[in-house]
């Protein structure tokens, strides 16, 4: 083969590998203003969180700030950190706000200095476990869920703890084979996060791992998909699963369980780029989001779940927050992300083999 | 025109100039060992850090693989807001996980046993990182791997400025401290002295009574300096006094006498012009007698006062008063006998005040005593004496009481003495530590002068 086809080819490849992700990665896409006004700015926001959900607390804003118009852009979370990160090179055009769910990829944005600071009595007032550097913000608090039908799952199987959860797993009746889900943690950076974090808490993820190749567990994609399956029969329980998406979709049958050895909450990350165009303008959507009345929108859309009005009150040792600190930069780290990759493959595809 | 400073602030100013000296000098030392201690602590996170990576590496199909440990982060997290790098590099250099930054895996340094810092940036900001390197000998894998740490610095520089801003409190207390008991301390210090000023701004100029002189040393010998000064200037001023008043005194009469026998020699007959003449001579001359005295007493005390003492030998006094003949006016007839040791009689006094004493002395004696006159000197262990002996019996025992006042003249004066001669002889002998003494001898009636002895400066001047 001549030097010119190879050429050629390696032109292709590469063209192939520099367009493609940003392309197939938007998801949605949503103008929001507030109705009359005319807007002299364009907010560009780009988030994981779905158009639906934040949709009543984003128009809020808008009628909070008439001048200011915002386009929402949705992303998958991988997808996000990529474009965030190629946009903090100078390449493309930046976002003015990144907010997403995978707070370990916006703590590397901000470690790999993506993020310009902003302070108000807002940001100062979060825990210290919901900031980091002045430069990322906690805004939700969003449980870690087992979710199971009602209607198919008798009350007297539905596992509170991750204990029982396993114990039910280990019994391995035929009418959970297959019908158990959970993230997909090589295609959702968010259920890599949860199993990350899952991995650290307790010694109970080795033994979920083995549990879930018994049961010929799913490994899939999406919380929506995964709720939506639940509730329509198609799988029987879902773990770890985030809890502000059972309310945006038909739950009748859906029954939801904190585990109660603990619960992990995750708290969806904000942050401003660097380059970004309206930092002020971003800044004021920061401070609405924090505000009292913002806060109380993203309740009303579950995104920010008081536990303690449930039911069954979690303990609060059993509450274990995702901290924004640079503890989470080793979520990743390339060789620890391979290796526990490996090692959840090794797990799921054993399964088959099991007779 | 400036007003002068007072002590309390050049104190003052002195003692504030001192500690913002030493406060800037505190301030940079503080700093610096704030900076120091800063670094040392957060090095020891790093190469922790380091090594928590570096123990995690395990060697994988044939290729070095790091489970980074959460603990390692968690070291790092304690500098809360920094930013951190890391890398993982093999044995060739190139990225094995990490952050890839071509320029921080140019610092590896050649010993590879010790932990390498370094100073570098991260992005735009300045950051201190680490290379620790971990040597494997595997079968499958044999070499180094290169394990980079690095942090940008803001929580070290907040710990410099925390640890100095400590500092900074200490001493500006410290400082605050001195500074007011420096104030109280000068304050009391200050306070005789500006007694004595408020005294002294508010004491008529004409008072020249002794002021307060107690209060610390050094204050009190200003005060004795000026108290001193101020008697000078007081017995001076009295001395003039009784000069002017004595003069105007003494003067009225002789010389309207001296108008009147003038005026009765012009009108009366010829042939007694010639007894008025003679009278209006006697008259001339004891006014000028009376002059005489007069000055030399003022002399007397204005000398006894400036002229400071020195050493005289009593001999020479008496020889010089009998070489001057001056007593001849007096008494043109009379004989003065000497009467001298060998040995000088040597006493701390003003030569020519001695002089005028002993010249009054020796006049008295020829106008009120009777002839032979002696005039000696006699040494003595602790008083030496000059004294005058006539071979008269001396005034009577009530007048012995009052001669040597001012103007004090005995009955038996002649008219041609002015009564000074004896107070000018007492206002020596007090000038000079001594008595001025009175007596009658087997010889007849003698004054002496005694004068302390000078007994440490030998020989004669």
């Amino acid at each position: 083969m001549t030097w010119s086809v190879w050429r050629a080819i390696c032109a292709c490849l590469i063209a192939l590998w520099a367009c493609a992700p940003p392309l197939a990665a938007q998801e949605a896409a949503r103008t929001f203003k507030a109705p009359g006004a005319h807007p002299t700015t364009e907010l560009l926001v780009r988030s994981t969180t779905d158009i639906g959900i934040l949709g009543p607390t984003l128009n809020a804003f808008v009628e909070a700030h008439p001048e200011l118009a915002l386009r929402y852009e949705q992303w998958g979370s991988n997808a996000l950190y990529s474009i965030a990160r190629a946009a903090c090179r100078g390449e493309g055009q930046a976002a003015d706000v990144v907010f997403s769910s995978g707070v370990h990829q916006m703590v590397d944005l901000v470690n790999r200095d993506c993020a310009s600071p902003y302070v108000s009595p807002l940001t100062s007032a979060l825990p210290k476990d919901r900031r980091w550097r002045d430069e990322v913000w906690g805004i939700t608090q969003e449980a870690a869920v087992i979710i199971y039908n009602k209607a198919l799952v008798p009350a007297a199987d539905a596992p509170r703890t991750r204990f029982a959860f396993l114990d039910l797993m280990r019994r391995a009746s035929a009418r959970y084979q297959g019908k158990i889900a959970t993230y997909d943690i090589e295609t959702s950076g968010l259920g890599y996060l949860f199993a990350f974090m899952d991995s650290q808490q307790a010694t109970t993820f080795g033994g979920l791992l083995e549990g879930f190749s018994r049961v010929d567990a799913v490994a899939t994609c999406c919380s929506a998909e995964i709720i939506k399956r639940v509730e329509s029969g198609q799988y029987l329980i879902a773990y770890n699963v985030l809890g502000s998406y059972v309310e945006s979709v038909p739950h009748a049958n859906l029954g939801v369980i904190y585990p109660e050895d603990y619960t992990l909450f995750l708290s969806r990350a904000l942050m401003i780029p660097k380059q970004a165009a309206h930092k002020q303008a971003a800044a004021l959507l920061l401070d609405f989001l924090l505000s009292a009345q913002g806060q109380r929108s993203l309740a009303r859309s579950n995104l920010v779940q008081q536990v303690d009005a449930e039911d069954t009150p979690l303990p609060e040792s059993a509450k274990r927050f995702i901290s924004i600190d640079p503890t989470l930069l080793v979520a990743m780290d390339r060789q620890r992300r391979a290796l526990f990759v490996q090692k959840w493959r090794a797990t799921f595809m054993a399964d088959t083999s099991v007779p | 025109m400036h007003a002068p400073r007072s002590l309390l602030t050049r104190v003052i100013v002195g003692v504030l100039s001192l500690l913002a000296l030493g406060g800037v000098l505190i301030t940079l030392a503080a700093f610096a060992y704030g900076k120091s201690a800063a670094r040392q602590s957060f090095d020891r996170l790093l190469v922790g850090a380091a090594n928590d990576i570096a123990e995690s590496i395990n060697i994988s199909d044939g290729a070095p693989v790091a489970d980074i440990p959460v603990s390692a982060f968690g070291l790092l997290a304690l500098a809360t807001d920094d930013r951190i790098f890391y890398s993982v590099r093999d044995t060739n250099g190139s990225l094995l996980t990490g952050y890839d930054d071509p320029e921080i895996a140019s610092h590896v340094g050649r010993d590879v046993t010790v932990p390498q810092f370094f100073d570098g940036r991260m992005q735009s900001d300045p950051a201190r990182f680490v290379t620790v390197v971990r040597r494997f000998s595997e079968r499958s894998y044999s070499g180094n791997v290169f394990v980079t740490v690095g942090q940008t610095l803001q929580a070290r520089d907040a710990m410099a400025l925390d640890l100095t801003r400590g500092a900074l409190l200490i001493t500006g207390l410290g400082g605050i401290a001195l500074i007011v008991s420096a104030f109280v301390v000068i304050r009391s210090a200050m306070r005789p002295l500006e007694r004595m000023a408020q005294e002294l701004s508010t004491r008529d100029p004409y008072d020249l009574t002794p002021i307060r002189a107690d209060g610390p040393a050094e204050v009190a010998v200003m005060g004795h300096a000026m108290n001193r000064f101020m008697g000078r200037l007081d017995r001076q001023v009295g001395a003039m006094k009784h000069l002017i008043s004595d003069t105007a005194h003494q003067l009225r009469t002789p010389v309207a006498a001296i108008r009147a026998q003038a005026e009765l020699a012009i009108e009366d007959a010829p042939d007694h012009r010639e007894a008025r003449l003679e009278r209006l001579v006697r008259r001339t001359r004891s006014l000028g007698n009376l002059l005489d005295q007069m000055l030399s007493r003022a002399l007397v005390i204005h000398r006894t006062d400036n002229a400071p003492p020195m050493p005289v030998d009593l001999r020479d006094i008496a020889l010089e008063v009998l070489e001057s003949q001056d007593y001849q006016v007096l008494a043109p007839e009379a004989e003065v006998e000497l009467c001298i040791g060998e040995t000088a009689v040597i006493v701390l006094a003003d030569e020519i005040s001695l002089s005028e004493a002993v010249k009054n002395m020796l006049a008295n004696a020829l106008r009120h005593g009777r002839s032979p006159v002696r005039l000696g000197v006699t040494p003595g262990e602790v008083w030496s004496e000059i004294w005058v002996e006539d071979a008269g019996p001396g005034p009577a025992a009530d007048l012995l009481d009052r001669v040597g006042q001012r103007f004090e003249r005995s009955a038996s004066s002649k008219g041609d003495s002015a009564g000074l001669g004896l107070s000018i002889v007492r206002a020596v002998a007090q000038a000079f530590g001594g008595t001025l003494r009175m007596e009658t001898t087997a010889q007849g009636f003698r004054v002496t002068l005694d004068l302390p002895s000078q007994t440490d400066s030998e020989g004669t001047q």
